[in-house]
């Protein structure tokens, strides 16, 4: 039977951020839709991975014409069919709009989020169906594979990469052309592949959303690492928080070996290959790549030592290379487009692109795919839409809870691993979280720390008890209970794990602290001097008042009150009973007339006793 | 201590068949005692006791050996679970867009504590970090449905539909 030739195709986005917005029911809609309209030998209805655009989703994207509709229910499908693949027109309310301007854009790449964006890692996301082999082929998927296996030797691989300049994207950015050759020249019969796709900053999903989108990219990356290096099996070491993402890799591995490219005698080449997928089971630290190994082993995933490096001695001591999803996922292309190809795009350090998970207080949320060089300002103002609600930028913060935050004036910075990490943030895995003026930097830190020392595998003192004693002293400076010398404390005790921690998730645990203090000292001292917090979030340093000149004594906020400490009577200026308040905020919300204020670190004058409406200080 | 307090409730119910199926598949695999006690966990829903002492039994592992993997990793539970688990994301996107409050106001509907389950075993309540959907912050996945873009009232609702 052959394929008919579809005039339109049209592709529903089933990324996980989609998939909870109801893109099911919508996929489900357009197939029974394209039936009943007898369509189906003219309109394909593909499920892709995700496109980056998630808070839009439910995501439809129909081509030829590349029209781009948003949050697509299934009750507009009727008239998504019939005005567009029936009609030919474009369903104005369904397009995206910018929120400012609420100019409407139907087509995809005129849309302000993608535009300044470069597809290169993820460029089969969202673009065609995950779970079809022959679609990734039919993309030139697989056929590096066979050049590598067919007319390259295993060091013309490594030397080809190494020529890319293609650096790991799990963090550290370590040449991954150089560590293949490590792990190549190492003594052993026996030697592994692993990806570590264990994606634990709390914050980042690109490389979830690559394994769901495209599996056969790293699957084929993978591939390509193991001739090179003389491996024959691979580990995937997945989170077991991505369902999605495991189900597709099991699935691309078997249609993988239905097709002859995974197994015994490769492309007649005599290279065998299998690969196994693990999942993880919820240790932040475990993303450390001897950590991982020892996970992978069955055991607990407590760091070790480095040197010997996995290169050396890995999986079961054996030579291991690991490298992250995306640093797999750019191989085949640079194999079938050239070293040079490749390292063209982005700067000469740090060639090719970043993947983001630009998240918080920003207009546009998603994955973004952008080329390394580009500003933050680029990324969250062009790309994101700038802070929405009219609120002020605050800071950006990248590399999760092992990374750092920028303020306003390095918004000109440029991204890319070396001046992100002069900067004292990193590139990290790829989190980046634009926060505006309502976060407490003091209290952001606290959140990170706390992560981090719950994750702490406790193998080491310093990273056990430093970050330990560092929560301690911020939490004391978030209720005003701090001093400056904890602010020093604060300091020292990050020297101390940075130069004695064991791994790097010690180490690099006090780096928001240490950038929050570098730029935003003035909000700790603050805290520490004033009893104030500037964002008004330290519980402990606010307090709820009523505006006695806005109440209009309607009592709302009275009934609503948890505590019952708000007093008062129709038409009374109401009163907060400051002592039993437990800021829980909820009168504030509820009132009608926005008369209640929240203070941190002054107060106003109100009445001492019941008066009524409109008398105060008459 | 924890393993003390599963003991009563269900010894007399432990069935070893499922338990059984799941060693004989993963006999001789290396490295294997993470999946088993994945497998067992889906099948008992968390890892009593009995379950413990026969994987110890028939891989070879101590009982202190399994034990120290288990408490390792925040997916393994030792005590029994609700019917409905309710997973609040606290990672930093959700965090910002405010999941503190979630958690707080899931914590005195149900009067358990974060980590915990209610006394009649109607639901566990949990944070955890990223669920991979920072887009639709704050979130929550509650018995595997994700759930977007919550506030109190409506995670409430949710909760509240529960049986
Ligand atoms: C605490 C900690 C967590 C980490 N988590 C991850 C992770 O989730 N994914 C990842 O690829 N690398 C992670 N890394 C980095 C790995 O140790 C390792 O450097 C990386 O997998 C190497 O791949 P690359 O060369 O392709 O970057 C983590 C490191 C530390 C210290
Ligand atoms: S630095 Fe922390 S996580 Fe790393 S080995 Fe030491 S205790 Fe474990
Ligand atoms: S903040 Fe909460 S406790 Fe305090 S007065 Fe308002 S409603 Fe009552
Ligand atoms: S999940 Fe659909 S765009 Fe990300
Ligand atoms: S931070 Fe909550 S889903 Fe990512």
């Amino acid at each position: 039977m052959t394929e008919p030739i579809y005039r339109a195709n049209v592709l529903v986005c089933a990324g996980t951020g989609c998939a909870s917005s109801g893109s099911r029911s919508t996929m489900a809609a357009l197939e029974a839709e394209v039936q009943r309209r007898g369509l189906q030998n003219e309109v394909r209805v593909v499920e892709t991975g995700c496109r980056g655009f998630c808070a839009m989703g439910p995501i439809v994207i129909v081509y030829p014409e590349g029209i781009f509709y948003c949050q697509v229910k299934p009750e507009d499908v009727e008239e998504l069919v019939e005005e567009t693949l029936v009609k030919g027109r474009v369903v104005s309310r369904l397009v995206y709009e910018v929120p400012d301007t609420q100019q409407a854009v139907p087509l995809y790449e005129q849309i302000p989020f993608y535009s300044k964006q470069q597809r290169i890692t993820l460029r089969n996301c969202g673009v065609i169906d995950p779970e079809s082999i022959d679609e990734y082929i039919a993309r030139g998927g697989y056929e590096a594979l066979g050049k590598v296996l067919q007319e390259m030797t295993p060091s013309q691989v490594i030397d080809e990469v190494k020529a890319s300049g293609l650096r790991g994207r799990g963090g550290a950015g370590f040449l991954t052309g150089l560590k293949w050759q490590f792990t190549a020249q190492a003594a052993g019969d026996i030697k592994y592949v692993v990806c570590n796709a264990d994606e634990g900053d709390p914050g980042a999903f690109m490389d979830r959303s690559i394994l769901e989108g495209d599996p056969h990219s790293v699957i084929e990356g993978m591939m390509i690492c193991g001739y090179s290096v003389g491996a024959h099996e691979g580990y995937i070491y997945c989170r077991a928080e991505y369902p999605l993402a495991i189900k597709r890799l099991h699935l691309a591995i078997e249609k993988a070996h239905e097709y002859g490219l995974m197994g015994k005698d490769i492309f007649g080449s005599g290279f065998d290959f299998e690969l196994i997928v693990k999942e993880g089971a919820g240790a932040f630290v475990c993303g450390e790549e001897t950590a991982l190994i020892a996970s992978v082993e069955g055991r607990r995933g407590e760091p070790r030592p480095r040197p010997p490096f996995p290169a050396n001695q890995g999986l079961w001591d054996r030579p291991t290379n690991v490298n992250n999803v995306k640093s797999y996922a750019n191989v085949a292309q640079i194999i079938r487009n050239g070293a040079e190809w490749f390292s063209k795009i982005g700067t000469p350090k740090s060639p090719g692109t970043a993947i983001f998970a630009l998240t918080g207080k920003v207009q546009n949320t998603g994955l973004i795919e952008v080329p390394m060089g580009i500003t933050l300002r680029e990324i969250i103002y062009d790309i994101g839409g700038g802070v929405p609600d009219g609120k002020q930028f605050k800071a950006v913060q990248t590399g999760g809870p092992l990374g750092g935050c920028l303020p306003a004036s390095g918004l000109d910075l440029q991204v890319d691993f070396d001046s992100l990490r002069a900067a004292g943030a990193v590139m990290g895995s790829g989190g980046m979280i634009v926060v505006d003026e309502d976060t407490c930097m003091v209290e952001f830190c606290k959140y990170f720390l706390t992560f981090a020392t719950a994750e702490s595998c406790g193998k080491c003192v310093p990273c056990r008890v430093g970050g330990r004693r560092m929560l301690e002293l911020l939490t004391r400076i978030s209720e005003g209970q701090g001093t400056m010398a904890d602010i020093e404390m604060i300091e020292e005790i990050a020297r101390g794990m940075d130069s004695d921690s064991l791994c790097a998730l010690g180490q690099l645990t006090p780096g928001p602290v240490l950038s929050a203090l570098r730029y935003f000292r003035d909000e700790f001292e603050a805290h520490v001097l004033e009893g104030r917090c500037p964002a008004k979030q330290c519980v402990a340093l606010t307090s709820f008042y009523i505006d006695p000149a806005a109440c209009k004594g309607c009592g709302i906020c009275k009934r609503a009150c948890p505590v019952q400490v708000i007093e008062g009577d129709r038409r009374m200026i109401h009163i907060i009973n400051q002592d039993g308040c437990i800021k829980c905020g909820t009168c504030q919300e509820v009132c009608p007339f926005d008369s209640v204020i929240k203070l941190s670190g002054e107060t106003i004058e109100v009445p001492t006793e019941l008066i009524p409406v409109g008398s105060f200080g008459k | 201590m924890v393993l003390e307090q599963t003991k009563t409730e269900d010894r007399a119910a432990f069935d070893e068949g499922p338990l059984e199926e799941i060693l004989d598949s993963f006999s001789a695999q290396e490295g294997a005692v993470i999946p088993i006690l994945q497998r067992a966990q889906q099948a008992y829903g968390y890892l009593p006791e009995e379950a413990l002492r026969m994987i110890s039994k028939r891989t070879g592992f101590s009982l202190a050996q399994l034990y120290g993997v288990a408490t390792f990793y925040s997916q393994f539970y030792l005590q029994r679970r609700g019917r409905h688990v309710i997973n609040i994301c606290d990672g930093t996107a959700c965090h910002v867009k405010g999941a503190p409050r979630l958690v707080t106001t899931l914590e005195e509907e149900l009067g358990i504590k974060a980590g915990e389950t209610s006394p009649d075993y109607r639901v566990t309540l949990e944070v955890v970090y990223c669920l991979g959907s920072c887009a639709l912050a704050p979130m929550a996945v509650i018995d595997g449905q994700v759930y977007g873009r919550l506030v109190p009232e409506k995670v409430l609702k949710l909760v509240r539909e529960l049986d």
